[in-house]
């Protein structure tokens, strides 16, 4: 059989696009499926958030004081160099995609407890040009403070607001050090870690454990007997933003 | 010869007087003794042997840094089978809780400032 230029010329093109086209598809496909399901018997730390539980005693802040002691986060004097790794926020701004209308006023009239949710797909990891903050394989959007340089593209990437920039030495700030845990410096940014330094010593969350009403629960989203998921089997729940793709990893309780 | 030779040298001395002045200073002031870390523990043996850690601990340092904060490695197991925390504040200070004569005795004399205790924390010297 002969082949002219021509045709040859045509299967050629069109191998090579084909080859150059295939990783380029496999990229996609990845990015599209990304590894949401936690691999079996592995570790997806997650928290599940009973917000009814949580309201009991509207005054309390039990598990942000005990956050931000253990943690060594300061108090600024000025709202725009604010530190927070857990605070409180309106039920409308935690959650503007809700349209909550006629539901239970004891739920979208007070503020919800928020903190970095820890997203499958984090933005913050993507935009951060020095690996400074990135995704452990339990799920923990983990921050290498040594390595940030302050840029605050994380700040800007998080749809949440869960990250916080040392816009001044935070030091003299500090109402009473924590010697075990250390301080940040000006210039770098910080968030909630799950207090991956009491995980690794096997106690839960500072906030779960300073929580009197049990609203925290903190758990493996691997393991299908965990109370996490017997919680989320049992319960409807939602999580901030979801249109956005992160798919976070803190779950509000309905 | 050298035109303005008599100014021209004037300023050579001049300059090659201040510009060694550490070393005259050194000459007359005699030399500042090399100082000597001040050891309080009452262990016999630190995670390595003492000439690896005076001469590269800053290296030790750094990749304790990046296996305890990247690799989520904690401990560590020294030769002979002692188990340690790779940690600044709770590791290294809990024998040498001594900071200012133990790290900046020599670091002062050597006009180094690591930037560690920025944020790590010194503990809080006891009062011997």
């Amino acid at each position: 059989m002969r082949t002219g230029r021509r045709s040859f010329l045509k299967v050629a093109g069109f191998t090579v696009l084909g080859l150059a086209g295939r990783p380029l598809l496999r990229g996609v496909a990845e990015a599209s499926s990304a590894s949401r399901e936690p691999r079996s018997g592995g570790t997806r730390w997650a928290m599940v958030v009973d917000p009814r539980k949580c309201l009991k005693d509207e005054g309390c802040r039990a598990c942000i004081e005990a956050c931000h002691a253990a943690h060594n986060v300061p108090v600024m004097p000025e709202a725009r160099h604010e530190v927070k790794w857990i605070w409180k926020e309106p039920f409308d701004k935690a959650f503007p995609d809700q349209e909550p209308e006629y539901i239970d006023e004891a739920l979208t009239s007070r503020p919800v407890l928020v903190f970095c949710n820890h997203c499958d797909n984090p933005p913050c990891v993507r935009v951060c040009p020095t690996q400074a903050t990135w995704r452990r394989d339990d799920g923990i959007v983990m921050m290498d403070w040594h390595r940030c340089i302050g840029c605050r593209y994380c700040v800007a990437g998080c749809p949440y607001g869960s990250r916080s920039f040392n816009w001044r030495d935070p030091r003299p700030f500090i109402p009473a050090i924590t010697e075990a845990f250390p301080t940040r410096t000006k210039g770098v940014v910080e968030k909630c870690t799950f207090c991956e330094e009491r995980l690794a010593q096997g106690q839960p969350p500072a906030c779960v454990a300073a929580c009197r009403e049990g609203a925290l629960v903190f758990g493996n989203l691997a393991d299908p007997n965990s109370e996490v998921r017997a919680l989320l089997r049992s319960r409807f729940a939602v999580r901030r933003k979801p249109a956005l793709g992160t798919h976070p990893a803190v779950y509000y309780l309905v | 010869m050298l035109y303005d030779g008599g100014k021209i040298l004037t300023g050579l001395g001049v300059f090659l007087a201040a510009a060694l002045l550490p070393f005259w200073h050194n000459a007359v002031a005699g030399k500042k003794p090399r100082p000597e870390p001040k050891l309080v523990t009452s262990e016999t043996r630190c995670v390595e042997p003492k000439a690896v850690m005076r001469a590269s601990h800053m290296a030790l340092l750094d990749r304790w840094r990046d296996e305890v904060v990247r690799q989520g490695v904690r401990t560590t197991t020294t030769p002979d089978g002692r188990v340690w925390e790779m940690s600044l504040t709770n590791g290294c200070l809990k024998c040498h809780p001594n900071k200012q004569e133990f790290c900046d005795a020599c670091h002062n004399y050597l006009a180094v400032t690591p930037y560690c205790w920025q944020c790590h924390v010194e503990r809080k010297e006891k009062a011997s």
